[in-house]
């Protein structure tokens, strides 16, 4: 028993299981004893039994054979052998130490000895390279629905809050290496909310002058005001011109791309609230070797 | 069913037993069927022979290139012939095994335990194992002469030449039976290097120890305490039922007497008492105390009795083949509602199943729903839904596909290529995403079709329905 078992429960759970388990075995045993023995008023061996189905048949009050009987006995040995090897009382670990997480760890430690050769082989090849090997790109594609496509979806083609993968245009850089580094160490994507600096009324002026920034009308007199706000408060991550920042991971305001959405209303959202978006690392999950995979077929979606 | 309450009997637990216990469960005495000849042990000898070549043989056969009969289990792939079946098409099994059940209940109603007495492979290999032990030990009387004696070495000389052979038999019927689940012709090969793997070894011993323990010495008690078939088979007999009986009116009382006394002078039925019936059962009964579920259908007393009818030059079948109805001077019908539903039930199972599988398109389509968004809009101001296909090729070639999608005007798929090539077996996911002008759509959840075609076979085709979400424009 570990510390935190003990510091939240009482020993009683743990010595209620191992006394009913043995408790059981016990009665098992019992039972087995007191009814291979002939009791007063039952009918004889050799005789019918007295009941009768179907009018005429009847059975024999006949003996088991013997091996039966040493087959009740040895499911009770098969119990204390296994209760002594494995967990089975209370928090008792068993002998050989058994358990659900070491089984899965074992399965994914043969499956790596299996598949990792191949995956290796592939990460020799750097991604510009390998993104023309239709080979890589089939195993790229199983890996991206296995581990990618619940957030990206199935095409890459992104939802709200996730970027789409296949349209050229990228927050943290396009480049192989850039990719495959938003894959390893993940991407942690901060908006700062806004409402408490610039107040209702310079949200709404920033607002509408973003939306101009993507060639799209607004309030001028908003806009205007805005455009001095964007210069002090916006310009240090998505730039002068609003086309964003790779380094920070800032997206670019002029284009009609939008991770969270276009309308202004929810470009008011966004500068109001803030936006939180988080790629998790895959550095310990995936490892280096099916970053480089995902990171290939990733890039290659993005040249067709 | 009018079972005689005179049935059911096991050899019953010794009188004299001292140990309470023996009571209720009795020590096993051993039965030593006596060898028989006649016309159902003939019978008997070509179901075993032909059953068991087909088991120990088939496993050999090759077929285009591959083993003819192997159920891959790790690949999910059941080859059976010319056949390539898939898990998806369980439900041909499950189909026949409803035509077994019904077969077994067809062949029941008919003429008994059929199965049992020559086909179920309990029988088959206990026949095999019983002439290879009267090949080494002798017949019966020389069997039950050296058990009772002490141990000499040359009882230990038989005894160890009898388990070695049989032992060597259940390794190989256990190797032959894991041929049919890992290639047997690798499966010798690492055999013979000793190279098996753990799996495969424990398999070999475990179905070599299971013939081994079910044919050399649990026998009959399979089918008395184990068997489930042989407890629920009086649901399925009638009073119509082809049953092996002893004709009492004409056998009792049974006595013994010299060849050519007359009987009925002697004031004796046709049964001389000379327990041949009893001595050449292989579950240990006497079939003259009436129908009994120890009673596995052998016939190896019917042949028993005819041959010592012979030897008395009285005629044949003091115990044969006949109904309940019959022995209570009723006509019998043996072609009866029951029997003739059985026949029309199986032969239509039998028949849509062997034109169900000449039907079976070997080509799947799988459609998933992405789950992480509804519906999209691309820039263009289209509306997209994303769908990851399974497009699996279970036949035996290479195939060209043509993929479309129907359902809604003007829908269009992103595929760099409409023709889709897979190789035999495989299974290709296929990430796609569909898209369609919003002013086409008159509900927010509509219908569409994807198709799967071969290019070259119009026949072998697909086509399943899948869900397509987007906002309604008005």
């Amino acid at each position: 028993m570990n510390v935190t078992e003990a510091s939240f429960t009482s020993n009683f759970w743990n010595l209620w299981i191992i006394v009913l388990t043995v408790a059981n075995i016990l009665a098992c045993w019992w039972l087995i004893r007191w009814t291979s023995k002939p009791r007063p008023g039952e009918s004889e061996t050799g005789e019918t039994t007295g009941h009768k189905w179907d009018e005429t048949l009847a059975e024999y009050n006949n003996p088991l054979p013997r091996w039966w009987l040493w087959l009740f006995y040895l499911t009770i040995w098969f119990s204390m052998v296994y209760l002594a090897l494995y967990p089975g009382l209370g928090t008792y670990r068993g002998l050989l130490n058994w358990t659900q997480v070491g089984e899965y760890e074992q399965e994914v430690k043969t499956a790596d000895e299996k598949f990792g050769p191949l995956f290796a082989k592939f990460a020799a090849t750097p991604v510009a390279q390998l993104a023309t090997d239709p080979d890589a790109l089939k195993v790229g594609e199983r890996l991206f629905i296995n581990y990618c496509a619940g957030c990206h979806g199935s095409d890459a083609g992104g939802v709200p809050g996730f970027p789409n993968l296949r349209d050229g245009d990228w927050l943290y850089g396009g480049e192989p290496e850039m990719i495959l580094t938003s894959i390893l160490d993940g991407r942690t994507g901060a908006m700062p909310p806004w409402g408490a600096i610039l107040g209702d009324k310079g949200v709404d002026e920033v607002t509408a002058y973003v939306v101009t920034l993507s060639g799209r009308q607004a309030d001028e007199t908003l806009a205007s005001a805005g455009k001095t706000a964007f210069a002090s408060y916006c310009v240090a991550c998505h730039g002068d011109d609003g086309k964003g920042k790779t380094e920070m991971g800032a997206p670019n305001l002029t284009d009609s791309i939008w991770l969270y959405g276009g309308s202004p209303g929810v470009i008011r959202q966004s500068i109001m609230n803030g936006r939180n978006g988080k790629m998790p690392s895959h550095r310990d999950f995936l490892g280096e070797d099916k970053a480089h995979l995902l990171a290939t077929y990733v890039y290659s979606l993005s040249l067709k | 069913m009018q079972h005689s309450p005179t049935a059911a009997k096991t050899p019953a637990a010794s009188p004299e037993a001292e140990d309470n216990e023996e009571v209720l469960y009795a020590k096993h005495a051993k039965v030593y069927p006596r060898e028989v000849e006649g016309i159902f042990a003939n019978l008997r000898l070509l179901g075993v022979t032909v059953l068991l070549g087909l088991f120990y043989g088939i496993a050999w056969l090759p077929w285009d290139g591959r083993q003819a009969v192997l159920l891959d289990l790790p690949a999910r792939k059941f080859y059976i012939f010319g056949l390539t079946f898939w898990p998806q098409d369980f439900f041909f099994f499950a189909w026949l095994l409803v035509i077994a059940a019904l077969s077994l209940f067809f062949f029941t109603a008919l003429a008994g335990r059929l199965w049992c007495g020559y086909a179920c492979p309990q029988t088959v290999w206990t026949e095999l194992f019983l002439w290879i032990e009267r090949k080494v030990e002798g017949t019966r009387n020389q069997q039950i002469k050296r058990d009772k004696a002490g141990l000499t070495t040359a009882k230990f000389r038989v005894k160890a030449v009898k388990h070695t052979l049989w032992l060597a038999l259940s390794l190989y019927t256990g190797f032959t039976f894991v041929g049919y689940f890992t290639p047997i012709r690798e499966l010798s090969i690492s055999m013979t290097q000793f190279s098996l793997g753990p799996w495969e070894t424990f398999w070999v011993l475990f179905y070599g120890f299971a013939t081994y323990g079910n044919a050399g010495w649990l026998r009959e008690q399979v089918c008395i305490y184990m068997c489930p078939y042989a407890r629920f088979q009086s649901a399925m007999f009638d009073n119509d039922t082809l049953v092996i009986s002893y004709d009492s009116d004409r056998g009792d009382p049974r006595g013994s007497r010299k060849r050519g006394v007359d009987p009925v002078s002697a004031g004796l039925g046709d049964c001389v008492d000379c327990t041949l019936c009893v001595q050449v059962c292989p579950t240990g009964i006497d079939i003259r105390d009436g129908l009994q579920y120890q009673c596995i259908g052998c016939a190896a007393c019917i042949d028993a009795c005819d041959q010592v009818m012979d030897k008395m030059e009285y005629p044949h079948g003091l115990i044969r083949y006949t109904t309940e109805n019959t022995m209570a001077g009723l006509h019998t019908h043996l072609l009866r509602p029951r029997i003739i539903m059985y026949m029309i039930v199986l032969a239509a199972l039998t028949f849509g199943l062997v034109y169900e599988i000449s039907q079976r398109i070997p080509l799947e389509l799988d459609i998933i729903r992405d789950r992480n968004s509804l519906y999209r809009e691309t820039p263009q101001g289209l509306v997209e839904n994303v769908y990851t296909l399974k497009l699996i090729n279970m036949g035996e070639q290479t195939q060209s596909f043509r993929l479309s999608v129907s359902g809604l005007e003007g829908m269009e798929l992103s595929l760099d290529s409409p023709i889709i090539e897979i190789p035999s077996g495989e299974v290709r996911s296929l990430p796609i995403s569909a898209r369609v002008d919003p002013v086409v759509l008159d509900r927010t959840s509509n219908t569409i079709e994807f198709t799967l075609q071969a290019v070259d076979d119009p026949n072998l085709s697909r086509t399943e329905t899948a869900r397509f979400l987007g906002p309604v424009t008005r």
